[in-house]
Parts: structure tokens; sequence; C-alpha cells
């Protein structure tokens, strides 16, 4: 194999696996650490200016970076990431936050850009362009901001003033706001001249089961998501005693939960999958269990059952899925007879589309056979020059973090469109590599590795919570907590770094690995053959090699990154320092750069 | 100051035939200098034990006195060991051994624990004949006291503070094949990919192993001069063979044309495969394998690999004839018959 080229930035960045696992590539180890040394408002400044919405997200967040967390290769389960965001964003100081951020007033640099719909995607998009003299008219048929976080995401799981003072950070940065306002053409929106409009009006439309019994019952009958934000919203606040919830996602998670809070009693929720398939994140699916909810899966809806004119429950099919040689599933009928099962109210949650009936077809932006708008996956620019979108309108429902990603990069391509760029024209991550060496056994880093299992987050009393919707149930780690389960956290963004030109070839590093990563050997062609080689087979082919050029011996040193604890032995074992722990900080660049922690 | 070696191992490491992965033969964390030799042979050891699935309980490891002798605190946590007097571990082993002899003895020793203070000790063991292995972490110096010269180093050699050795230097291997050791070999720190089977054959040898091991002082002896430096030693190192050592009721792989292979059985049914590098040289011959390791000294050549073997040797317990069962598994009457049978061996000496 070619020698590893450490210059180039996505080397380093893939090791650090939860940043490059986080759609906004928040510098996950850099803000941990901070919380570890108490330093919780730089933490969540760290966070505020990657992610947009620290408190929001440390308590919401789909976390795609804890299956990725290299804790989780090596320990029973991954670095609580996502809670100890919220560590950061609960002890912060928050007037001292506020003289970080950017203050207004801007410098205006006399170019107009609207904003469409108020979810996360848009309001980052507010947030990277204010600040650098942009006038900002944000639109949203919601009476406040925050789109589906203020609309869907229930108050028991986000209550509404961590929400109110993350969407406020940001209107307070002197946007216009248009609230209560249905934008019903987008032509009349670009006929006010704005230099550039952003569309992040989400994917508001709920997937309707078409039944039989559907009209009769549909006093009874609710598309999940409208009962949600209806509930938000307070033009709902009870429901019967007995639900049905249709559909196996987070939604479902939520509009079960919700309905307990509600007067439901015996809440069911019917899944057509096996449960082990359901597309709910795994913590949803306990959340709901522990709150007396059964989950009945291999459930089909076949039809709603009325009584006297009135919903009295639904049958169901019982089946179990086959997969046939492609792996492909199929749900087939176990040809039981169908289940009654009773209900007052049948919450459908099946899910969501995209809908742009507001949108007219004759303006140059060009949809595909799917009805959803082309967008460029790397710029976000439409067909239409001054049309970008971003968040769940341009790729369909995805989640709070990729909103913000999105909106990042959407604000970077009209900045560049406002100044006639081209768009591709991106600036390269901003990167940093330094040593953390500051004497013999001594770096600027935690770098022993605690053996502690993963903390449980505290949960408010069931009764408690159950009785009031508002009630937050997860109570957050307390300051100790959050110290400890920092310190699981293993540096991944400390980098071994490797110079070939001081090895002497002792063996010592290879020796003392704790993870035998380390290897050296004669060079192979083939990776494969090289993974093969090494003292433990590299086998987990989403994991690089470190390979460096030949040795004196003619042979190379091969670093399996895969299972690295980012301990440092190997650096204080290295009589010559041709190992060194380098620190690597990675920041997408953005728009603004008016805050720094 | 960290320096706390995590708990953490690879989650993929295999498990040898006890059901034990490699780290259940590490020990404590090395406080040696960082790159130093022995450090890397503490390495070999416990990859030889693994894979040569050794119960650690079974292991007996001795030392005397040096960072050599250190060592045995870095590898095998759960064996037996004893860390004894400067120059005085062959006496400790004998006495361990003759009291159990079911047990493997590990000796480790440096060059100036056994070539000098240690060398009246050495020499008599191994015309015993005790069943152990003992090895010496050679680096030419003594490490432990800062340095000074050992009875190891070459004649010419240069030390750290620039002084130019004027003594010949011991040869243990050859000091080793006089003394009519029956398994003699010399290897190099650096060099896992022979040491670990040569550490294997050793233990699996009924009767005193020999393996003379050079590993580089980093601290006081790897200067640019030094014979036995990292460097100096990668320059003149020769194999006498490849070595594989083939545990019993292995199927034989290896593909060697003929004539160039030769196979060694081993008392308990392993065998010794050598492929041939140095010429006229005969591992089961003793002169054969004198004669190499002149040749290699006139050429400057550093020979290393499996010397010399004879697996016909007879150990200790053969020679004098002892109890066939360890001492502490014999009952108090056994051990202590009585006066009677004082009385009875005192009529015969009469
Ligand atoms: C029940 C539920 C729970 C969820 N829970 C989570 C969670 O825990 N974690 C997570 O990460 N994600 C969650 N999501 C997904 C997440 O909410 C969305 O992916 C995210 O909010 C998308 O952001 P966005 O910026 O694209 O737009 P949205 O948040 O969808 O906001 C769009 C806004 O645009 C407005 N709008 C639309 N059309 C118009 C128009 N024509 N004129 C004016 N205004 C308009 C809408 O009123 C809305 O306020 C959940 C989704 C649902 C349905
Ligand atoms: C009886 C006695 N004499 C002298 C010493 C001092 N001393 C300690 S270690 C050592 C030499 C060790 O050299 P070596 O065996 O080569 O070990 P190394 O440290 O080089 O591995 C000496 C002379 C001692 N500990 N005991
Ligand atoms: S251990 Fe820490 S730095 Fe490494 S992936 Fe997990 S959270 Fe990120
Ligand atoms: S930091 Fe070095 S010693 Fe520690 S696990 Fe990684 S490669 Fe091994
Ligand atoms: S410890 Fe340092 S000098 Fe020794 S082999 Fe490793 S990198 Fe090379
Ligand atoms: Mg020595």
């Amino acid at each position: 194999m070619k020698p590893t080229d450490i210059k180039d930035p996505e080397y380093f960045h893939k090791v650090v696996d939860c940043q490059y696992a986080c759609p906004a590539h928040t510098p996950v180890p850099e803000y941990i650490r901070l919380i570890a040394q108490e330093r919780y408002t730089e933490a969540y400044m760290v966070n505020w200016d990657s992610n947009v919405f620290p408190g929001i997200l440390g308590r919401t967040c789909d976390r795609p970076c804890e299956p990725a967390c290299r804790r989780g290769r090596v320990d029973e389960e991954p670095v609580a990431i996502c809670r100890l965001k919220r560590v950061a964003a609960d002890n912060r100081n928050k007037d001292d936050v506020k003289s970080l951020m950017p203050k207004g007033p801007f410098n205006p640099n006399g170019k107009k850009v609207a904003l469409i719909g108020a979810g996360p995607a848009a309001l980052t998009v507010a947030r990277d362009l204010a600040p650098i003299g942009y006038e900002i008219h944000l639109y949203d048929e919601q009476k406040l901001g925050g789109g589906f976080m203020r609309s869907q995401i229930p108050s028991f799981r986000l209550p509404e003033e961590v929400l109110n003072d993350e969407v406020n950070y940001i209107l307070d940065l002197g946007i216009h706001t248009q609230f209560n306002h249905y934008v019903s053409s987008l032509k009349e929106v670009l006929d006010k001249g704005y230099d550039a409009v952003f569309i992040g009006s989400g994917a508001p439309k709920g997937r309707d089961l078409n039944v039989a019994g559907r009209e009769e019952g549909k006093a009874n009958i609710h598309i999940g998501i409208n009962w949600l934000s209806s509930v938000a919203f307070e033009h709902i606040d009870k429901i019967g005693k007995k639900v049905i919830v249709l559909g196996g996602g987070n939604t479902a998670m939520d509009c079960c939960r919700t309905a307990r809070r509600l007067g439901g009693e015996e809440v069911k929720v019917c899944v057509r999958s096996p449960f082990s398939e359901m597309k709910a994140s795994p913590w949803e699916k306990e959340d709901a269990i522990h709150e007396d909810i059964p989950i009945l899966d291999n459930h089909v809806p076949v039809e709603f059952v009325i009584k006297d004119g009135k919903l009295a429950g639904m049958m169901f099919d019982k089946v179990h899925a086959a997969y046939d040689d492609k792996g492909k599933r199929k749900l087939v009928s176990t040809g039981e007879p169908p289940i009654f099962i009773e209900a007052d109210d049948v919450l459908i949650a099946i899910g969501q589309e995209n809908s742009f009936p507001w949108i007219e077809r004759d303006l140059g932006l060009e949809f595909d056979e799917w009805g959803m708008p082309k967008v460029d996956e790397t710029t976000f620019a439409s067909t239409h020059p001054k049309v970008f979108f971003g968040g769940d309108a341009a790729f369909g429902p995805k989640n709070v973090i990729t909103a913000v990603a999105h909106g990042h990069q959407g604000a970077v391509s009209i900045d560049l469109a406002c100044q006639g760029k081209n768009l591709m024209d991106r600036l390269d991550p901003m990167v940093n590599l330094h040593s953390m060496k500051m004497g013999i056994h001594e770096w600027a880093y935690d770098s022993p590795v605690t053996i502690d299992d993963r903390f449980i987050v505290p949960l408010a009393d069931k009764k408690k919570a159950l009785s009031d919707r508002k009630l937050e149930v997860e109570l957050g780690f307390d300051k100790l907590t959050g110290f400890k389960e920092a310190q699981r956290c293993l540096n991944c963004d400390v980098q071994t770094v490797f110079s070939e030109d001081k090895c002497i070839e002792c063996d010592a590093c290879v020796d003392i690995c704790p993870t035998m990563c380390i290897t050296f050997t004669e060079n192979e062609e083939s990776e494969e053959v090289l993974r093969q080689k090494l003292t433990v087979p590299a086998n987990e082919l989403t994991q690089d090699l470190y390979v460096s050029a030949e040795l004196k011996t003619k042979r190379v040193m091969v670093k399996d990154e895969n299972v690295c604890l980012h301990c440092g032995l190997c650096a204080e074992r290295c009589p010559t320092s041709a190992w060194d722990m380098q620190k690597f900080l990675y920041n997408v660049t953005k728009t603004h750069t008016g805050c720094t922690a | 100051m960290t320096y706390i070696k995590p708990k953490f191992r690879h989650p993929d490491l295999q498990k040898n035939k006890l059901g034990y992965t490699i780290d259940y033969y590490e020990g404590s964390l090395s406080t040696l200098c960082a790159g130093c030799g022995h450090d890397s042979i503490s390495g070999a050891i416990i990859r030889a034990c693994f894979e040569a699935n050794i119960e650690p309980h079974k292991v007996a490891k001795m030392s005397g006195i040096g960072c050599s002798s250190k060592t045995p605190a870095y590898f095998l946590s759960n064996s037996h060991g004893f860390n004894s007097v400067h120059g005085r571990m062959p006496s400790v082993a004998t006495g361990a051994n003759m009291a159990n002899r079911d047990l493997i003895y590990f000796g480790v020793s440096g060059d100036g624990d056994t070539a000098s203070i240690g060398m009246g000790q050495f020499v008599h063991v191994i015309r015993r004949n005790l069943n152990m292995v003992y090895l010496v972490m050679n680096n030419g110096c003594y490490g432990l006291t800062k340095g000074q010269d050992s009875a190891t180093a070459d004649c010419g050699s240069k030390n750290k503070t620039g002084n130019i050795n004027l003594f010949e230097g011991i040869d243990l291997v050859s000091l080793g094949l006089e003394l009519g050791a029956g398994f003699v070999a010399q290897s190099f720190s650096g060099d896992k990919g022979q040491l670990v089977p040569l550490i294997k054959a050793a233990m699996a040898h009924l009767g005193f192993a020999l393996i003379n091991v050079v590993s580089p002082c980093v601290t006081f002896n790897n200067n640019v001069g030094s014979t036995k430096s990292y460097d100096y030693i990668r320059e003149h190192i020769e194999a006498t063979s490849t070595f594989d050592f083939v545990p019993e009721m292995t199927e034989i792989k290896t593909d060697y044309s003929e004539g160039e292979i030769k196979q060694i059985a081993m008392h308990d049914g392993s065998l010794i495969q050598l492929n041939k590098l140095t010429k006229d040289w005969d591992p089961t011959n003793r002169s054969s394998a004198m004669n190499a390791m002149l040749n290699a000294k006139e050429n400057n050549e550093f020979l290393t690999g499996l010397i010399y073997i004879d697996p016909e040797s007879v150990e200790t317990h053969e020679l004098i004839q002892t109890s066939k069962t360890p001492l502490n598994q014999l009952s108090q009457s056994t051990l202590c018959p009585g006066n009677m049978a004082l009385a009875e061996i005192n009529a015969d000496l009469r």
C-alpha cells in the first residue's frame, strides 16, 4: 500500500468517529473535554457554532454519532455523547453565552434573503447569514419559530423554554419574522426582489390509511403529525381511554406517549414489521415500553370497525416476515383469523411526505417524478438560480441535525451566489494539528482510559410524568455524573502521528499497545492482504490503515485505526518520539466566524 | 503523569487451546527505559507461552538482579516467580526444580548477572543439565547500574562515554556449547519472528536450554561504535536457518525443497523444522555448531537461530535418579521415613 497521506484533512477526520458521523461534524471530543473541565459555557459555544441547537439536540438528537463511537467497539456501550451535550447546555452561564455570540446591529451588505419555514434548517441559514450583513425575512405559517421542533417534538422530551432560548438566540440577531404567514406562492416571494430564497418548509404531510371504515370513523381517526401539532398548540387536550397508534417510527412513539398523557389508559402501538425492524430508535421504543405501552408487532391493519356509526376498534391480520434470496422482506399472513382490538381513537403515524402545492411549476424550478425538487447534494441549489432548499424539504424527512448541516451549506451557497461566485468555490475545512506533549508521561489531555460503564440518565417519577404533558421525563446528568461520563471519551481527536525518519524499530510501541494496533511488517500491494497480515487482522473495513513509508529494515509501520484507545502509550514508550500525540481540530467552514469559544 | 495500561483489549483476540487470550499472559507495566530491548523479549515470552498453550500456573519465573532480571514482573503475572540475588538465580532455580520437577523453570538473566558475578553458578548449572530455560538478555553492559561495560562487551566496542573496551568479550553461546548444554540458541530482541518459536522450542526441550538474546540498551549502549546497538546488529545479523517449532499432532505444511530441510523430533512429540542457511552446519553435531560460531566470529557476523540441539540430553533428575513425584505431593512418611530407615542406610555404609 502507498504511505498514508496524513496531510489530507479527511484522514484524521475519519479517525474521530463521532465527529465524522455527525452530519454537522461537531467537534465532539473537544466539547467533551471542556465539560470535564467544568467549562460548560465554552462547551456550549463549541456546539452552538457547529450545531446551533445544543440544548435541543442534547435532548432530541437522533445521535448518529453514538453508533459510530469508538468506545462502542471496545466497551459495551458508546459514550453518551448526546446527553453530554445537554450537560453543557444545562450548566452554561446564559449571560456569558450571550456575550460570546455575535451581536447586532450588523453592517448591512445590501442583500435580502427570504427563508420559508422556521425550522432548524432555515434558522441555521438565518444565524449564518445575519451576522455578515444579510437582511433576513423569515416566513412561517405557525405563530412561533422552531418548525417541527415546536409542533412535533413533545414538551416532555423538549421543554418549551429550552426551545425558546435557542430559537430566540437566532431571532435576536435582527431577523425580520413573518409568523402566522402561510406562503401560498413562491412566485410572489421571488417577485419581492429577494437576492435569494431558502426553502426549509419541511415534510409537512402525514400519510393516511385508506381502508374500510376510514370515512365513517373519521371523528376519532387522526393523522399523527397533525394531532401532535394540535396538542402542541393546545387545540387538543384529551383523547379516549383506549387508543391504537399505527406505525413503528419515532412519530408513533411520540403519539403513543402523548396519548398516555391526555387520558389514554390503554394505549397500544400496532406495527406491521417485526419489533427488531421497527424504524424507531431503540431508546424511543424503550421509553414507550417503560410507560406501559405494549408494542404489537407483525400486525397489519385491515379495517376500521364501526359500531353504531362510531369507531369501535380495528381489525388486524397477523403476519410474519419472509425474506427472498435478495434479502427483500415480505410480510406473509400467518393464516390465523383476524384480530380485533378495541379503540376509542386511532392515531395514524405511518410516515410523512413532502408537499409543495405552493410552488408554481413554471418558474424554472424542476421537480422529479416523485414530486421532489431537483437539489444539488453539495450546494443545495435548485435549478432556479435564486432558490435553495434544505432540511426535510430537500431530500425528504430526516432529523434536526441533518437540517442544521444543510442550513450551513445552504448559507455558504447563498453567500457565494450573492457575491456572484461559483457555488463550488467552497472553502476547505479549517484544520489544526498540534502536539499534546508536555513532558515525559505528561500530556495536555487525560490519556488514562476509564473503565466505567455508560451512565444512565435518571428519569422523572413515572406517575407524575404521565399526568403532566409538559413535565420533562429525562432529568439529565448532574455535574458529577457528567464528568464521569465525559471521562469515558477516548479523545479520538488526539491523533497518533508517526515519523518514520525517527523510528529505530525497537518494537516498544508494538509491545505496549493494549489493543495491538501496531504491526511492523513487509508491505503488500493489496490492502486486503496487508489487513490479514497484521498481529490482529484488520477486519473492520470501514476503519483505515495508517501505513508509513519504508523503514530501514525495508518494512513499514502499519496501524489499524479501528480500536486505538488514543491512550498515548505508544508515544510514551517510544524512545525517539517517532510517535507523537497531536490534537487534530477539524472545523467545517461556515459563512460567519463571528463567535469563537 | 499517566502511565496506566488501559484494561481494554482488541475485541477480536484469538483464544488458545486453554481458552485464554494473550492478555492473560501479560505482566504489569514495564518500568524499563522506553525502547529497551528487554521489553521486546518480554513480549516474545508472552506470545510464546500463549501460542504454546502453557498453563501460567505451571511456570516459575526465576531471575537475578539487573534490568533484565526485573522483567519477570512484566510478563506472566499469573505464574510463580522468584527474583533472587545478583548472579545466584541458578542455585535458587536448582533448589526449586529439585523440589518440584513438574513446573517449567523460566530463568531470565543479564550479561552482568550471568557472565560477571554469576559466572560460577552459570557454568555449573549447565554442566548439571538442569531442566530449565535460561534466557540471557544481553546488552553488553550493566544497564541497571548506569551502563558500565560488561564481560560480554566485544573487544573494540565503544560505549556511550566514548571508551573503547580493551578486553575480550565472553561468548555465552560458545561457552554453553563447550560445557555441554543440550539446547543452545542465539537471537535478537528485534526479531520476534525468530525469537518466539525459539522460546517455544526451548520450553519443550528436556534439560538445560540456553538462549542468548542480544537486547540493545537504548540508554547506555545504543551509540555508534557499539556492537550491541540496534543498527550494528541489524547490519551484521545472519541466521543459521529458518526456524519453525511444530507442536505435536500438527500437520507439517511448509514446502521447503528436499535436502535443505531438517526435522528434529523433541522428546514430547513436537518437532523442530529447519531450513538451513549456514553451510557445513549440522545443528545436532556439537563440533559443527562450535565451528559455525567460530566462522561467524571470523566473518564479523552475528549468527542467530538454533545453534545446537541434543534431543536426547539427560537432565539432572534423571542423572541423579530423584523421585518422579514432586516433593510437595509426597506424604510426610515418605519424605521422612524415620529413624529405622536412617539406621538401615547407616548400616549399609558401615
Ligand atoms: C413526531 C416527530 C418527532 C420528531 N422527533 C425528532 C427528534 O426527536 N429528533 C430529531 O432530530 N428529529 C425529530 N423529528 C424530525 C425533525 O423534526 C425534522 O427532521 C426537522 O425539524 C426538519 O427541519 P426543517 O428545517 O427541514 O423543517 P421543519 O422543522 O419541518 O419546519 C418546517 C416549517 O415550515 C413551515 N412551513 C411549511 N410550508 C410552509 C409554507 N408554505 N408557508 C409558511 N410556512 C411553511 C412549517 O409550518 C414548519 O414550521 C421528528 C419529527 C416528527 C414528525
Ligand atoms: C551482589 C551485588 N553486587 C552488585 C550489585 C549491583 N548491580 C546491580 S545490577 C548489576 C549489573 C546488572 O547487569 P546485567 O545483569 O547485564 O543487567 P542489565 O541491567 O544490563 O539488564 C550490578 C553490578 C548488586 N545488586 N548486587
Ligand atoms: S470515544 Fe469520544 S472521541 Fe471517540 S468516537 Fe466516542 S465520543 Fe468521539
Ligand atoms: S494510542 Fe498508541 S498505544 Fe494507545 S491504543 Fe493507540 S496505538 Fe495503541
Ligand atoms: S517505539 Fe518508536 S522507535 Fe520503537 S518501533 Fe515504535 S515508533 Fe519505532
Ligand atoms: Mg546487561
